[in-house]
């Protein structure tokens, strides 16, 4: 037996839930859509305190984005293909920045890499690197988003029917060219995913950020970071208009992505 | 240096099953493995593609070690045996010419595919290929190789039994072409019997029986190579469901009807039965003929049937006594239309 497709009453308990949480979504944003000056959205966007900002942002989280998948891809395919004692823990180690918050995150990195860390000093030392640069804003970054290209990357490698590697082995593919070659294309809509999840999770970046690599502007100031600071200053304006432009970022993300998660209707 | 393929198996999987199987094929030569599902055929196919190991024994093509059990283990990438897997395992994210080119040259896969017949399907996506064609681009990708040894694993499983029929015709032919041993993994008698030259009979990880199909046919091993091999294929054409046999002075009468024009005719042996006078009522198959042979085949008996129509038929011990069936007693044969399969040999 089974359910028809649409009831023909619906339970009218349901519907008025539903609508009771809708609107916690939908308040915000018209709260968000109201306060925004917009005859002055221009001039507020262009001013240097945004601009900076949305230029940081769109780096760090591009460069985000791509070291994860750098790293991400290999440390994938390691926990999907290789059987080694210790593989869940490693599991749960590379994707413990999604649930762990953010602040601590980025106070964990501080004390491994910041001028007192555990190799920050040596790392300061030999590259010159501090935390309070824009390499900074990417690391933690980084830190946070690659588990999100990591897991769905993952799930895609557990997806794929292997014996397409077998059958390109059996045609004289080394086990590298089988990566490239096969495996690489048949997860690489997945993967898609994986980067944008990753990009969008670096832009939206806040506590590790602001923890590890500080808050000047010009050099680790990202949007969400002068979206707070704006906010408790005299002039909001800037924060309403930042905090437009990500939503209308993060929603845009959302449509796309939306056939691969719920499927098309 | 010995040609072909040569090869002991022994993979120990688990406490309950164990493979123990060898095997040897000359080149030219194509070799059937027939078995049912969980015989060992494909634990047979990973261990002669290289994606398994093998316990013990030895596989070699042409005197080439591939895997001793021990020290010698070449990687499938090495091996030059040419794979045709069971659902053929295309490329979708290549085109019909990259998946023929994928372990050769352009212009060897664009010779392959003038071979095969498939030139004008190169710039196609697999996805949008009939099962035939997929089989003939999955052949064609393991040719482009130039392998030592191909490996056919269940090529016709995958397709529809109208299509199958017909690419079996064709692949005899493109297997013709191959000068190096072929080895057929299959469950269906119909492609042992009409691809290979030769056929292992394989029954729980073990080889219980080997030779040519008359010779299985003729002194089945086993019950499983009796039911095998008794199986009746006849050529004919199908009249709206009179078939008129091509080889023998018959007619019989199948409920296969929409199958017209030339086709080929399965009998099962259990499906036909004897009966001392003519019998009455639903069978629309029935006819007068001799007892050709009779063969005791442990729990039952086989009775070879002579003119008009020579088919085996499978029936218990107590029947043929009481029956009293002996070579050249008169015998009333009927058979269900129903139980007379029509399929088309793609002869058009």
């Amino acid at each position: 037996m089974t359910a028809p497709r649409t009831p023909s009453r619906a339970p009218r308990a349901l519907v008025v839930l539903s609508l009771i949480g809708g609107t916690l979504f939908v308040l915000p944003l018209l709260g968000l859509l109201t306060e925004t000056p917009w005859s002055r959205l221009g001039s507020i966007l262009s001013d240097d305190i945004v601009v900076d900002a949305l230029v940081l942002s769109a780096v760090t989280s591009i460069a985000a984005a791509v070291l994860s998948a750098l790293f991400g891809v290999p440390i994938a395919w390691v926990l999907s293909r290789l059987q080694f004692r210790g593989r869940a823990i490693a599991r749960a180690i590379v994707t413990l920045p999604m649930v762990l918050p953010p602040v601590v995150g980025g106070a964990a990195l501080l004390f491994a890499l910041g001028r007192n860390g555990l190799i920050g000093g040596f790392l300061n030392d030999v590259t010159g690197f501090s935390p309070f640069s824009v390499w900074g804003v990417i690391l933690a970054n980084t830190f946070v988003a690659m588990p999100f290209l990591i897991l769905t990357v993952e799930g895609a490698l557990n997806g794929i029917d292997r014996r397409h590697e077998a059958a390109a082995q059996t045609l004289g593919a080394t086990d590298l060219e089988v990566f490239r070659r096969i495996t690489l294309p048949m997860i690489a809509p997945s993967l898609k995913a994986g980067l944008l999840l990753a990009w969008a999770r670096s832009l939206g970046e806040f506590g590790a950020t602001i923890t590890f690599a500080g808050n000047l502007q010009g050099r680790t100031q990202t949007l969400p970071l002068a979206v707070f600071v704006n906010l408790q200053s005299a002039d909001r304006e800037p924060a309403l208009a930042i905090s437009l432009i990500l939503v209308a970022i993060s929603l845009t993300v959302l449509v796309s992505l939306r056939d691969r998660w719920w499927g098309a209707r | 240096m010995t040609e072909g393929l040569r090869a002991r198996i022994r993979v120990d999987r688990s406490p309950t099953f164990s493979l123990d199987i060898e095997l040897a094929i000359a080149p030219g030569e194509t070799v059937a493995l027939l078995g049912h599902n969980g015989a060992g055929k494909s634990t047979t196919v990973e261990a002669i593609a290289g994606l398994a190991r093998v316990s013990a024994g030895q596989i070699a093509v042409n005197g080439r070690v591939l895997d001793d059990g021990g020290n010698i283990f070449v990687s499938p990438a090495q091996r030059k045996v040419g794979v045709v897997f069971q659902d053929y395992l295309l490329f979708d994210h290549l085109s019909v010419q990259e998946n023929l080119g994928f372990g050769a040259t352009e212009a060897k896969a664009t010779r392959v595919a003038e071979q095969l017949g498939i030139s004008d399907l190169l710039s196609m996506s697999p996805r949008q290929l009939s099962g035939g064609q997929q089989q003939r681009v999955a052949l064609g990708r393991a040719l482009a190789i130039e392998p030592d040894l191909l490996l056919l694993d269940e090529p016709l499983a995958a397709l529809d039994v109208e299509t199958r029929t017909a690419t079996r015709r064709t692949l005899a032919e493109h297997l013709r072409q191959f000068q190096g041993p072929k080895l057929l993994i299959t469950h269906d008698p119909a492609d042992a019997f009409l691809l290979a030259d030769r056929i292992y009979m394989m029954e729980n990880g073990r080889i219980t029986q080997s030779g040519t199909a008359e010779e299985i046919r003729q002194k089945p091993a086993t019950s499983y190579a009796a039911a095998v091999a008794g199986t009746n294929l006849l050529h004919g054409t199908n009249d709206n469901g009179t078939l008129t046999l091509a080889d023998h002075p018959h007619t019989l009468q199948t409920s296969d009807v929409q199958m017209a024009g030339d086709v080929l005719i399965t009998i099962h042996p259990r499906a036909v039965s004897l009966h001392p006078a003519q019998p009455h009522g639903s069978p629309r198959n029935t006819w007068l003929t001799t007892v050709a042979a009779v063969e005791p085949l442990g729990d039952t008996t086989r009775i070879l049937l002579a003119a008009p129509l020579p088919i085996s038929v499978d029936i218990t011990p107590a029947s043929t006594a009481s029956l009293g069936l002996a070579p050249g007693v008169q015998i009333w044969a009927s058979v269900k239309a129903t139980e007379i399969r029509a399929s088309p040999t793609g002869e058009r």
